[in-house]
């Protein structure tokens, strides 16, 4: 489903983010990413997302090779993959439904489809009383909550969290989680970056571990090991 | 087939008309949570189309002394005492036939020796030496204005040229013409009118081209407090058009807004310079100006201010819209 071909990222000539990786993910996976600061996990999310172009290589989606779409492409490649950011990135000016509405407004779902599908995903993620309140009403673990949901509303194929836990005291983070496990557990495509070692330790499924720029352990069922 | 199409442009249509009505929504809705910034917004916009405004009444002030001045400037050609009434009344109707001339007057010997009178009435030497004279030593003339002081040259040649000039037994019956009298003057308010219009476009334009582009930074300032915001959009899969639509709808409300507040402001102001101005500028009154042409200014401040908003923000949001 998402295929690394021998990608590098140079950012100047002398800082290389990422050094010839070459990764495969599964549908239905649920794949964990850690590393120290700097060892490439964010710059590899961002190539996926095609925020950044690799140096050298590939990286395809079904094929596809997602830095060759044009920009109108490239917008609904978007919305086939969900994203949750460590920062939650929510839009200060909108509340929590807005948030929400916004992802589906832009996907160009019509108004009964988010009338319905907004309170529900809500409740998904526990906070439907929470629907009408700005992102600075909310704590780090509801507004992450909240960012999950809108990675989720479009029903993704998958959803890529860049250490979601990481501004998230432990019982936010282990809810966090279980959120993400659960959408896993229905059928999403989940890619996880994380500092975290109980988060790993506890989920019990596929880690990559990189450093500098490479991957050097990759385990189906793995533990943070660094 | 035909049918299939038809639903396929139902639809394309239906959400245009919903991505528009989003737009607009979301527009408004910016613009009234960002309060503070965007009435900062409102109030640079609002001082740019009142500059805007202000030129274009000094302009037509401008305008209209300099024709005041034009108007008074004309010239005189008086003709030979013996010269015959229809032979001047020809030169008259032959001067009216040119591109140059506006208005020629003619003035009778019986005319002056009027005005001439009426112009001394406390200066008894000059009556009593006219009066004293026993005939009307006074000479018939025509009062010559042209469409623009460079042409009196030209009109000067063709009075002291033209065939209908000369009697019939070839004696000139123009007896002077006060061009070269007042030659220096026309030459100097021509100077004068060229310069000040010079001036005053380039000062317009400077003042124009400063005022823009303080509203294009201020509008600007408002997009970069939400960058954050244009690339969450971006990465969530919005389309250019659709994350830009709402930044353009709200720089072109503040436009109307500061628009309306211009004009408005416009209105006290010039029923208090109006008696001024009037006094200043002669046949110049700023509030009938105003009142008068309002349609003219309405249009005129309306579109700057509607259309300096949506480019700004055109041209601001897209910096940000590159991821």
């Amino acid at each position: 489903m998402i295929y690394f071909d021998n990608v590098s990222k140079h950012y100047t000539d002398n800082s290389v983010a990422l050094h010839e990786v070459t990764l495969s993910v599964a549908p239905g996976e649920f794949v964990s990413i850690v590393g120290h600061s700097g060892a490439g996990k964010t710059t590899l999310l961002k190539l996926l997302l095609a925020e950044e172009q690799p140096t050298q290589g590939a990286v395809y989606f079904h094929s596809t090779d997602i830095h060759q779409l044009r920009r109108a492409h490239l917008t609904k490649y978007r919305r086939r993959i969900g994203t949750v950011f460590q920062d939650f990135r929510l839009l200060p000016n909108r509340t929590t439904y807005e948030n929400i509405a916004f992802a589906m407004e832009a996907a160009g779902r019509l108004d009964d489809e988010i009338n319905a599908d907004v309170p529900h995903v809500l409740d998904l993620v526990d906070l439907g009383d929470k629907m009408w309140n700005f992102p600075h009403e909310l704590s780090g673990g509801e507004r992450q909550r909240v960012g999950i949901a809108r990675a989720i509303v479009n029903q993704p194929d998958v959803i890529i969290a860049d250490e979601p836990t990481g501004n998230l005291d432990p019982i936010n983070t282990y809810e966090i989680v279980q959120i993400l496990k659960k959408i896993n557990d229905l059928g999403t495509t989940v890619v996880l970056t994380t500092h975290n070692k109980g988060v790993i330790d506890s989920l019990g499924k596929r880690v990559i571990t990189m450093d500098s720029g490479r991957i050097v352990r990759d385990d189906a069922t793995g533990r943070y090991v660094l | 087939m035909t049918r299939q199409a038809d639903t396929f442009y139902n639809t394309v249509l239906k959400s245009m008309i919903l991505a528009f009505k989003r737009i607009i929504k979301t527009g408004f809705v910016n613009f009234w949570r960002n309060g503070f910034v965007s009435t900062s917004s409102v109030v640079v916009m609002s001082i740019t189309l009142f500059v805007i405004g202000s030129l274009i009444f000094v302009n037509e002030m401008l305008d209209s002394s300099l024709n005041l001045l034009k108007d008074k400037v004309d010239i005189n050609a008086y003709f030979t005492i013996d010269a015959p009434e229809e032979s001047i009344l020809a030169v008259q109707s032959t001067l009216e036939q040119l591109d140059e001339v506006e208005k020629v007057t003619y003035i009778s010997r019986e005319e002056a020796e009027v005005r001439f009178r009426e112009r001394h009435k406390d200066k008894e030497i000059e009556i009593q030496a006219l009066n004293e004279l026993g005939t009307n030593p006074l000479l018939a003339s025509l009062s010559i204005k042209a469409k623009d002081p460079s042409y009196y040259e030209r009109i000067n040649n063709f009075l002291q040229s033209d065939e209908s000039t000369v009697s019939k037994d070839g004696v000139p019956i123009v007896a002077k013409v006060n061009f070269n009298d007042n030659k220096t003057a026309i030459e100097k308010l021509q100077k004068v009118i060229k310069g000040i219009e010079t001036f005053g476009l380039a000062v317009s334009i400077v003042l124009i081209v400063v005022s823009i582009v303080i509203v294009f930074n201020t509008i600007r300032m408002t997009i970069y407090i939400s960058r954050e915001e244009i690339s969450v959009m971006r990465l969530v899969g919005a389309s250019d058009a659709y994350i830009r639509g709402p930044f353009v709808f709200a720089g072109i409300m503040t436009g109307l807004i500061s628009a309306t507040i211009t004009l408005v402001a416009f209105y006290p102001l010039a029923i208090w310079l109006g008696p001024g101005t009037q006094e200043f500028f002669g046949d110049f009154n700023l509030f009938v100006y105003y009142t008068q042409n309002f349609g003219k200014m309405f249009l005129i401040i309306m579109s700057s201010g509607a259309f300096l908003g949506a480019l700004s923000s055109f041209l601001a949001v897209k910096k940000y819209l590159r991821i």
